[in-house]
């Protein structure tokens, strides 16, 4: 194992990583921009570097920086986290020309399935079901030609896209032309690349993703799956495991296919392959994006399976054995949610920062909070609103239900806005409730 | 009769979409606020003209700060 880690990242997910470094006894280095001085995750690590000022481009994106805090820390690996540069290839390369341990796959890896087309196109050979699509579009009326061809509704998708940015589902040629010139300057701004595609969009269906790890040694787990239909603007704001819309067939069918995907690009650590599950009950489901990172929602198949994904990544990234037998895996054991807690109006969802002048976390038996702030912190402008992540464990989904209920009704956070009330309507919504609903379901709920 | 358009957030000013003299209808987007990754449109409540534009691309704006006069 490392004697250091730096953790290239900050709130939530930094704090995560840096607790289980110290529990290993690796010493957590933190990087932070002007704006995160005194941030939790500066607080929580064993030494933190300056990196820049507030804009990320200038601080947490600033690869050169990064490296720079590295080398002057000594550190020995570099942990990206999501998000940032966690899916950046040339970054991961450079890490590694630098002397340093990277914790994540091959670069190769990321860039493989970091174009969304290439990725759908090298998934369909290895024999992986892919909604219909089409190449990168030069224009509107190219697109509006294979709109024509595969059949509306389509989603508008950018190549090198994530994160649901200048994602559109359209049903008619206008709102399609709109949308494509729209997702080509977002992704432009957001990504460095204009290419956009088309895919068949599913209005009714699920979001399922599954947990895969590759070892060391090239053998490629699959850790179950998550559900994460419960979503704003095409992105998750509750997750959970099991999905209540997967059989055993199918699940079966899902994580033996996940691992072909990762086995495909000789996958090694933690990543997450999306797919989406028609609920007209026809027992399909399509490829949809591989993760080459942590995902957000890691936590909810931590807690099933008793698994610490941020412990296997690092015991990979070090070349030694894992903690878990991967010849006899643990049977997930009951049922996990997790909310995520995000600086917005519980109407509308958008975003509001502010000074923290009350945080209150539930805590108990079966209750996990991570998070990135605490009473007295700032949540300013410059980065993604998630401030904390509320994940319950239980039995079986009722009772993770019921406890979810007490959790969010003894969370307490005053000063930025906050989704708590969201959560608290969720949880008692007769179509979360029942377990089958599907990804239109936020939309229902504010029409 | 002016309507005030109002920031209803902290965010940036990352475009200004409309510029003085302009007519606009409800719902047009005058300019485009970006906070916490998410752009965020500030729109037109009436049609009319475009009375004044009080932000400048790259300019922080404060909850409640002007944006935009329409008339």
């Amino acid at each position: 194992m490392f004697e250091s880690v730096l953790v290239a990242n900050r709130g939530e997910i930094a704090v995560r990583v840096i607790r289980t470094c110290q529990r290993l006894g690796v010493k957590a280095i933190a990087v932070h921009s002007e704006a995160d001085a005194g941030a939790l995750h500066v607080r929580a690590a064993d030494e933190a570097v300056l990196l820049g000022p507030a804009p990320a481009a200038e601080s947490y994106l600033d690869m050169g920086r990064v490296l720079e805090a590295a080398q002057v820390t000594g550190a020995q690996a570099v942990h990206p986290g999501y998000g940032f540069l966690a899916e950046n290839a040339e970054f991961a390369r450079r890490v590694a020309a630098d002397g340093l341990a990277w914790v994540g796959p091959a670069p190769e890896a990321i860039e493989a399935m970091g174009d969304k087309v290439a990725a759908r196109a090298a998934m369909e050979a290895a024999g992986v079901p892919v909604a219909p699509g089409t190449e990168p579009l030069p224009d509107a009326d190219a697109a509006a030609a294979a709109a024509a061809r595969i059949g509306y509704p389509v989603m508008v998708k950018a190549a090198a896209g994530g994160g649901g940015i200048g994602m559109a589902a359209v049903d008619d040629e206008p709102a399609l032309r709109a949308a494509y010139e729209t997702a080509r300057t977002r992704a432009d701004r957001f990504f460095g690349s204009p290419a956009v595609f088309l895919e068949r969009y599913l209005p009714h269906a699920r979001h399922v993703e599954v947990q895969v790890l590759g070892l060391a040694d090239g053998r490629v787990l699959a850790l179950g799956e998550r559900d994460c239909s419960v979503q704003r603007r095409h992105q998750k704001v509750a997750e959970e495991t099991p999905s209540p819309g997967v059989s055993p067939q199918l699940r079966a069918q899902m994580l033996a296919s996940a691992r072909r995907v990762a086995q495909a690009v000789d996958y090694r650590g933690a990543g997450t392959v999306e797919c989406l599950v028609p609920t007209d009950g026809s027992g399909e489901f399509f490829f949809l994006e591989m993760n080459t990172r942590l995902q957000v929602e890691h936590p909810v198949t931590e807690l099933v399976t008793g698994i610490d994904l941020v412990e296997e990544q690092l015991r990979v990234a070090a070349g030694d054995p894992p903690a878990l037998d991967p010849d006899d895996l643990p049977e997930p054991r009951g049922h996990a949610i997790e909310l995520r807690i995000y600086a917005e109006d519980p109407k509308r969802f958008l975003p509001g920062p502010g000074t923290i002048t009350r945080w209150e976390e539930p805590s108990g038996t079966g209750i996990r909070v991570d998070a990135g702030y605490a009473a007295g912190d700032i949540v300013t402008p410059y980065y993604d609103p998630l401030m904390a992540k509320l994940c319950v464990w239980g039995p079986d989904r009722s009772s993770a239900l019921d406890l979810a209920r007490e959790a969010v009704a003894g969370f307490a956070v005053e000063g930025p806005k906050c989704n708590l009330p969201f959560f608290a309507e969720l949880l008692l919504e007769p179509e979360f409730v029942s377990g089958s609903y599907d990804t239109g379901l936020v939309a229902r709920m504010r029409r | 009769m002016a309507d005030e358009i109002r920031a209803e957030m902290v965010a940036n000013v990352w475009k200004v979409v409309a510029t003085k003299g302009d007519s606009v209808d409800d719902g047009d987007t005058l300019v485009i606020l970006e906070s916490m990754k998410m752009e965020i449109p500030v729109l037109a409540e009436s049609a009319g003209v475009v009375a004044e534009i009080a932000v400048n691309e790259g300019d922080v704006v404060q909850e409640g700060d002007l944006i935009a006069r329409v008339e």
